[in-house]
């Protein structure tokens, strides 16, 4: 179950050698942890779209991203807390923050159309990685009920969050 | 002074055409349900995001363009026959359609 994560991170960077703990069976304050991890990295990403983006609609498409992954996390900490769950640090969440600083450096280094494209090709792909892993592993792993309930809103929207970045990318070319 | 009696009557009668109804649409995780609704002109429109995002109902011919808040209502009176396609601002890929008939 952990090992196809793993693998699905290790294709997205594949320059990075992060190890993962593998055959770890995941509990609720990870899964926590990781779906909100997931939620910020795309917050940043998006951040960073909005001042370096030369497109409208790459723009417009960073500007969504920040108001729905906002939306998204809040409702997660507000369950958390309802629950009385600490979300807690894992290898997951460490490999998907390296991963997501190194693609924020290397983004960091591109300008105009070059940048647009390469922020949305990522959006395509993080997107995949997340909404996989999301169906594949957090979604049956998690044994609260609400949690699963949230994780598997929180995939619905992240689906409709991955057409649109197709749909952007198709616009791009 | 009859004349008058039957005029005022008819120009009741032209002003109040069958009732009009209240047509609801539901926004739920990305999707807009029931994606295609036949309605009349007068009848209004009445959309219920029950998403915690920000959705909004455009019409791409301009006709409306409806915000609606997480878990708000928001409405439209149709005034003019013909098919309108709508979608979201925010999410494109949430797209629905209206028929108006007289």
């Amino acid at each position: 179950m952990f090992v196809r994560l793993s693998t699905a991170i290790a294709v997205i960077c594949l320059s990075s050698s992060v190890a993962l703990a593998q055959g770890a069976k995941l509990t609720d304050p990870q899964i926590a942890h990781i779906a909100y991890t997931a939620g910020e990295i795309d917050i940043k990403a998006a951040k960073q779209a909005i001042d370096k983006a030369s497109n409208k609609e790459v723009k417009q498409f960073a500007q969504d991203m920040v108001r729905d992954h906002e939306a998204v996390n809040k409702q997660a900490l507000d369950l958390v807390k309802k629950l009385k769950v600490t979300p807690e640090d894992n290898d997951t969440s460490k490999a998907l923050s390296k991963q997501a600083s190194d693609k924020l450096a290397e983004l960091g280094k591109l300008k105009g159309v070059a940048f647009d494209r390469a922020y949305i090709e990522n959006e395509v792909a993080y997107h995949k990685t997340v909404n996989g892993a999301l169906e594949t592993q957090l979604i049956p792993s998690a044994s609260n009920a609400e949690l699963k309930g949230l994780l598997q809103t929180g995939l619905k929207i992240f689906q409709g969050h991955e057409q649109h970045a197709e749909h952007v990318q198709g616009d791009l070319k | 002074m009859r004349r008058i009696a039957l005029a005022t009557l008819l120009l009741a009668a032209a002003c109040v055409p069958a009732r009009a109804a209240t047509i609801e649409i539901t926004m739920q995780n990305l999707e807009i349900s029931p994606t295609v609704v036949s309605a009349k002109v007068g009848d209004t429109i009445e959309w219920t995001n029950k998403d915690v995002l920000l959705h909004s109902a455009t019409a791409r011919n301009g006709d409306f363009d409806v915000n609606l808040p997480p878990k708000k209502t928001g409405s439209v009176v149709l005034k003019k026959v013909g098919t309108v396609d709508y979608y979201c601002r925010y999410h494109p890929n949430m797209k629905a359609t209206i028929d108006v008939a007289p």
